[in-house]
């Protein structure tokens, strides 16, 4: 069993497997720098529906499938899946999990969903209550942008500071035993409001967040940010990692040669006009399980710290003019 | 030279808005609210008038040319039927472009299919 | 609880991070395309009027010619595109008004053409007629009250 130790963190007794991954993206991230990592690119966002929650549902149930395809396994050999989207409802998960026969927890943490499940996952694990469990986290451009932005045909500039929604699922599979890579801490955020406000500059709005959690995390369990190889926030983009930075700088703590961003990562920001980088759930979800978990595979990557980043406002929230509530969560992974 | 003046006047207008959406916090929206507005005041003084015999199309095309139409429709309303016009008026001289809108719209939905950003 | 002074401290920082759009870039494009929109409409309501249209006609004439230009050109993809390069040259001209309206219908038909594309066709364009209805009623009454005490005098 598990403890918990300092304010925040869980730490496992017996470490939780990451025994596999699987990840299907859209077009405009297949074209992107990470491109061969990913299992499946899809040729249009639509993927033969007539509708983009729909696209983003179909994509779910596909990247899962894939997983369990991939792993050998059937649902049966499955205890519990975590999944969650932005959609409301979080329509782009349970529709997409309609058909498929395993226990299901609806998670939502906006962008965050990726690390508040693969937490909870481990947790179960540790906690005994699990063998096997799924972890999914989606997210697609259209049904976003149509959630929270604009009509698609609608014109209009997007700010510099603005980020792009990703296309895809990221799902990875849980295990109680394994050859690793292992989950060996969680840090659970808190909610942490600095006052932003706007909504196109959500890498701003979530960078105390980060900050907040990667503090914690590092004094809950005692090490520096040396003890990692690579801490990688969920979709900060260019500016809220700057703003990390300086913010984590300001506790004392240095990380701008260990940091990263999955939102800077997944887009070549002078090619695909991205501005601030990738942002949506399935950011981290599918630049973990396509890229990082094949790097943590192939003994490239040994330590590292993801951090899924999430911007918890509403379409009502804003037009509220409230301030944005956001949060991070770390999941440490290890090869041990 | 009425094209130059059309050119020049309808340009420096969408610069007004674009300065508007870069350097405020305003949405598109409350920009746009804001443009015909100040075109149905300015219609009301009589001051849009003459920048539309100036610009012509410069100043008619733009939305502030959309609150001058309803501040124009509103007086002449007035003046033709008296009270009732303050209701009738305004509408009455945008129905032309609100009606073309819905319609080309509506006929534009029954027939297009959604198309994805990303590939462009 | 983080206090507002912090929270005023961090915003500057924000501030400073935060990249700013180009000004002079984005006017530019905005004024030449938005002047070109404007000549297009000219050239249409001078060709009218040379078929003998008198001015209101040709004028009502013009505008649901650039609507339905927008209407189709948003159709077909092509107007988002343009309007990401120009902005407020598409957008403050009425083809910003005709682009909000179509791409409402087209975004929320899957929702079915009545509380769908319907309902929600002026989900963005509603203010813009709220605003000048409401805006045409107020000139309205005071051109009234002030043609009426004028010639009361």
């Amino acid at each position: 069993m598990g403890k918990k130790i300092g304010r925040s963190t869980v730490k496992f007794g017996s470490p939780v497997c990451i025994s596999n991954a699987a990840s299907i993206v859209g077009p405009k991230e297949g074209e992107g720098p990470l491109s061969e990592y990913f299992d499946k690119i899809l040729g249009d966002e639509l993927v033969g529906q007539g509708s983009w929650e729909q696209a983003e549902s179909k994509i779910v149930n596909d990247t899962v499938n894939l997983l369990l395809q991939k792993s050998g396994l059937s649902t049966k050999d499955i205890d519990y899946v975590f999944a969650g989207d932005l959609l409301n409802q979080t329509a782009g998960s349970t529709f997409g999990f309609r058909g498929i026969d395993i226990n299901y927890f609806g998670i939502y943490g906006a962008c965050s969903s990726f690390g508040e499940g693969l937490g909870l996952g481990a947790m179960v694990i540790d906690g005994g209550f699990a063998n096997r469990v799924i972890v999914s986290a989606s997210s697609h451009f259209g049904s976003a942008e149509k959630q929270f932005r604009l009509p698609m045909e609608a014109g209009s500039q997007r700010p510099p500071t603005s980020s792009w929604t990703v296309t895809g699922d990221g799902c990875a599979l849980l295990d109680k035993g394994g050859h690793g890579p292992f989950i060996t801490s969680v840090t659970t955020g808190r909610i942490i409001d600095m006052g932003i406000k706007d909504q196109n500059n959500m890498g701003a709005a979530m960078a105390p967040a980060a900050s907040d959690t990667i503090y914690t995390h590092l004094k809950d369990l005692g090490v520096t940010a040396d003890y990692y190889d690579l801490i990688i926030t969920g979709d900060l983009g260019y500016i809220g990692i700057e703003l990390l930075i300086k913010l984590l700088g300001e506790k004392g703590i240095g990380i701008n040669k260990k940091i990263s961003d999955c939102g800077i990562k997944i887009f070549d920001r002078d090619k695909q006009d991205t501005h601030n980088g990738g942002s949506g759930c399935a950011c981290s979800a599918v630049t973990f399980s396509g890229y990082l978990f094949e790097l943590l595979k192939g003994k490239s990557l040994n330590k590292i710290l993801l951090v899924p980043t999430g911007a918890l406002l509403s379409p009502t929230s804003v037009l509220q003019n409230e301030t944005i509530p956001s949060i991070a969560h770390a999941v440490a992974i290890e090869n041990l | 030279m009425e094209y130059l003046k059309a050119f020049l006047v309808g340009g420096c207008i969408c610069v007004i808005g674009q300065i508007l959406i870069d350097k405020t916090k305003l949405t598109p929206a409350r920009i746009l609210v804001m443009f015909v507005v100040a075109g149905c005041i300015l219609g009301g003084l009589g001051v849009y008038g003459k920048l539309v015999d100036f610009a012509g199309a410069g100043a008619t095309v733009p939305l502030p040319g959309f609150g001058n139409l309803v501040a124009e429709g509103v007086k002449k309303e007035i003046d033709e039927k008296g009270i009732s016009g303050i209701l009738t008026g305004g509408i009455k001289a945008a129905a032309g472009g609100i009606t073309a809108a819905i319609l080309f719209s509506f006929i534009a939905a029954l027939i297009a299919q959604p198309k994805s950003k990303s590939n462009m | 609880m983080i206090s507002n002074s912090e929270k005023e401290r961090y915003k500057n920082i924000v501030d400073k991070a935060s990249p700013k759009s180009n000004v002079l870039s984005d006017c530019l494009k905005a004024f030449w395309v938005g002047g070109s929109i404007c000549v297009m409409g000219q050239l249409i309501s001078n060709y009218l009027k040379s078929l003998g249209l008198d001015k209101g006609t040709a004028s009502l004439y013009t505008s649901s010619a650039i609507i339905l230009l927008t209407v189709i050109l948003t159709s077909f993809g092509f107007f988002e595109q343009i309007a990401k390069y120009a902005g407020a040259g598409t957008s403050v001209p009425i083809t910003g008004f005709a682009n909000s309206v179509c791409a409402s219908a087209l975004e929320f038909k899957k929702e079915g053409i009545v509380l769908g594309m319907a309902a929600k066709m002026f989900v963005l364009a509603g203010p813009v007629i709220v605003y000048s209805t409401v805006s045409s009623v107020i000139v309205g009454v005071i051109y009234y009250i002030y043609k009426y005490t004028s010639f009361a005098k």
